[in-house]
């Protein structure tokens, strides 16, 4: 019987501390959040568990009935307690891999590569945050405004859905502090075009150093625009297709505008974290 | 159980020796696995292949996955001849593994310059990767045919006193001739063999899944057929034969060993568990011990006549 759970271990040099680790987890519970998400927790080594929040992990899913995800998913780190030797990813199913991951059960054994990519950074002058995420992409940013939370940020999380009863972690994003404002497209409030006002309002009364989104290119390109007039900073984590997630294989790149050059970053390498300035 | 001998996985490749027969694939290697495992443990070190200027490679996506596979068209994404010199060979030279470098050209005169541009101390083979398009030969690769792999490779051979590996592909109707036509031009291993040209299509959108359209197949779905060019090869050479194809467990590294290979290079396995490398390493040696098997020279070649109707 295998005890769970494990780091896979390889001969490394002394002293030498692997960055990431391949490592089978034991699953605690995979459960639906509402109508489209699932939460899956994992009992994780300690190893794996000094993550950053935008980190991400490479999941090697199950097979769903019919199907054969072949490479591993990347998926962004939801939540991570080293002390409670716990994990967190928050899922859509949308296609084989999440259909795999869907099928686990408590007690499963579940191997993960990571953590792997750069986080979000957190610098001294950004005391006042805006956090402007949509779907999934707001699972992305909840251990960031964890950490915000810890070093004492003030916060703003504008959260899109589709739907209202879709906007995810708006109880979450209270409980580390932040001003929580629903946006959906029932009523048309999340469109640029409404969201451009009520954020332009809180720049001009001074309550916004930075910006942090994940999850829609919309949003991105208003953040854009408007840090570019206001001269803000902020930052975005990106997605892109992978195969290895380590930096070897050259699959995830995306093209990022530095200066007056486009220039080519790995997402799963230099990213999945970028400037938003730079971001295409 | 046995008395655990210490067994010795070195294995030769033409002049070359290795320490083990275990190293990874061209183009799914980079320092990167350094954050992993040491990567002192390979029995050699097998870069992406270089091309001599600059390249951006194909647009996005370039992988999908398929049932026991995947598919990619990564497209030699290359910083070019001086960003190996200066920035990546003195990185790998801090390892005692040996640097084997892969190149790549879409021309006969352009592919020998590169040969001979990476013809530096610290390189300890070159792998020259005859599998890529050649815009003289309307853009089939050199390794399609016997005339176009022997035309390059004695226009490689010419360049370089370095070990010289002529990389195959498994796309050719003719494999042994195309071997033969190496060996004859003065390579000095083979290796066998690269991605089976593949497609696939999203129904859902109509369109295909990779942004080059066709793509490079590799992992387990397609280790019969390495495997079994690996065996044509083996017995239609004199030089080494270095197997390569969807290989990813040790009984994989066993099949291609006993069928004629002299060492093996792993790919797709590592992007599924990157520590796949180093477990074969351990494994093989646990298997030798308890097999009671002293060197590998017992096992490469070792392929038995079939056991023609007979069930057992």
């Amino acid at each position: 019987m295998t005890h769970l759970p494990t780091v896979m271990t390889v001969p490394v040099p002394q002293g030498l501390r692997p960055r990431c680790c391949e490592a089978t987890c034991r699953v605690v519970s995979n459960t639906p959040v509402n109508g489209e998400y699932r939460l899956l927790t994992l009992e994780a080594p300690a190893e794996i568990l000094d993550c950053q929040p935008g980190q991400f992990f490479q999941l090697l899913c199950p097979a769903p009935l019919g199907e054969q995800p072949f490479l591993r998913r990347p998926m962004s780190i939801y939540g991570y307690d080293k002390a409670a030797g716990r994990l967190e990813f928050l899922y859509k199913v949308t296609g084989a891999g999440t259909r795999g991951l869907a099928t686990l059960d408590r007690g499963d054994a579940f191997n993960v590569l990571g953590p792997l990519g750069q986080g979000f950074s957190m610098p001294d002058d950004w005391q006042n945050l805006m956090l402007v995420a949509r779907g999934v992409g707001l699972a992305t940013l909840a251990p960031l405004a964890r950490m915000a939370q810890e070093k004492g940020r003030k916060m703003t999380a504008i959260c899109s859905a589709r739907r209202p009863e879709l906007a995810m972690s708006v109880d979450l994003f209270e409980s580390y502090g932040a001003e929580v404002i629903v946006v959906h497209d029932q009523d048309g409030s999340s469109t640029p075009e409404a969201l451009r006002p009520l954020i332009k309002a809180r720049i001009e009364a001074g309550q916004v150093d930075a910006f942090y989104t994940c999850g829609s290119s919309r949003l991105l390109r208003l953040l854009q625009e408007l840090g570019a007039h206001h001269d803000i900073s902020g930052e975005i984590a990106m997605e892109q297709q992978m195969a290895c997630g380590l930096g070897m294989c050259q699959a995830c790149v995306r093209s990022f505008r530095v200066g007056d050059r486009i220039i080519q970053r790995r997402v799963c390498r230099e990213g999945p974290v970028f400037p938003i300035s730079e971001a295409m | 159980m046995k008395d655990m001998q210490n067994a010795d996985l070195r294995v030769r490749v033409g002049a070359l020796t290795l320490d083990n027969p275990i190293m990874p694939a061209s183009g799914t290697f980079s320092e990167d696995l350094a954050d992993v495992f040491d990567l002192d443990v390979l029995g050699a070190h097998v870069l992406k292949t270089i091309m001599h200027g600059t390249r951006a490679g194909n647009p996005t996506p370039r992988v999908c996955d398929l049932q026991s596979g995947m598919l990619n068209a990564i497209g030699i994404p290359s910083k070019g001849i001086d960003y190996f010199r200066d920035e990546m060979l003195p990185y790998w030279a801090g390892f005692k593994a040996p640097l084997v470098v892969s190149i790549s050209a879409h021309s006969y005169d352009e592919f020998a310059h590169l040969c001979a541009e990476v013809s530096l101390d610290g390189v300890a083979a070159i792998e020259a990767n005859i599998s890529c398009p050649n815009i003289e030969a309307n853009g089939n690769a050199f390794a399609m045919r016997p005339d176009t792999t022997h035309e390059v490779v004695t226009r490689l051979r010419a360049k370089t006193d370095l070990p010289l590996w002529a990389k195959l592909t498994p796309n050719t109707g003719e494999p042994a001739e195309v071997a033969r036509a190496a060996e004859a031009a003065g390579a000095d291993a083979l290796v066998v063999a690269n991605t089976v040209l593949g497609m696939s299509v999203d129904i859902a959108n109509r369109r295909p899944r990779l942004g080059n359209v066709m793509g490079g197949m590799s992992g387990p779905a397609i280790k019969p057929i390495a495997l079994r060019m690996t065996y044509q090869c083996a017995n239609a050479v004199d030089i080494p034969v270095i197997g390569c194809g969807g290989i990813s467990t040790r009984d994989d590294v066993l099949e291609f060993l006993i069928a004629g290979a002299a060492a093996v290079q792993i790919g797709t396995a590592t992007f599924q568990s990157p520590t796949a490398m180093a477990r074969l390493i351990t494994e093989l040696e646990s298997w030798m011990q308890e097999q009671g098997v002293a060197s590998l020279d017992e096992i490469i070649g070792s392929i038995e006549a079939p056991n023609a109707g007979v069930f057992e």
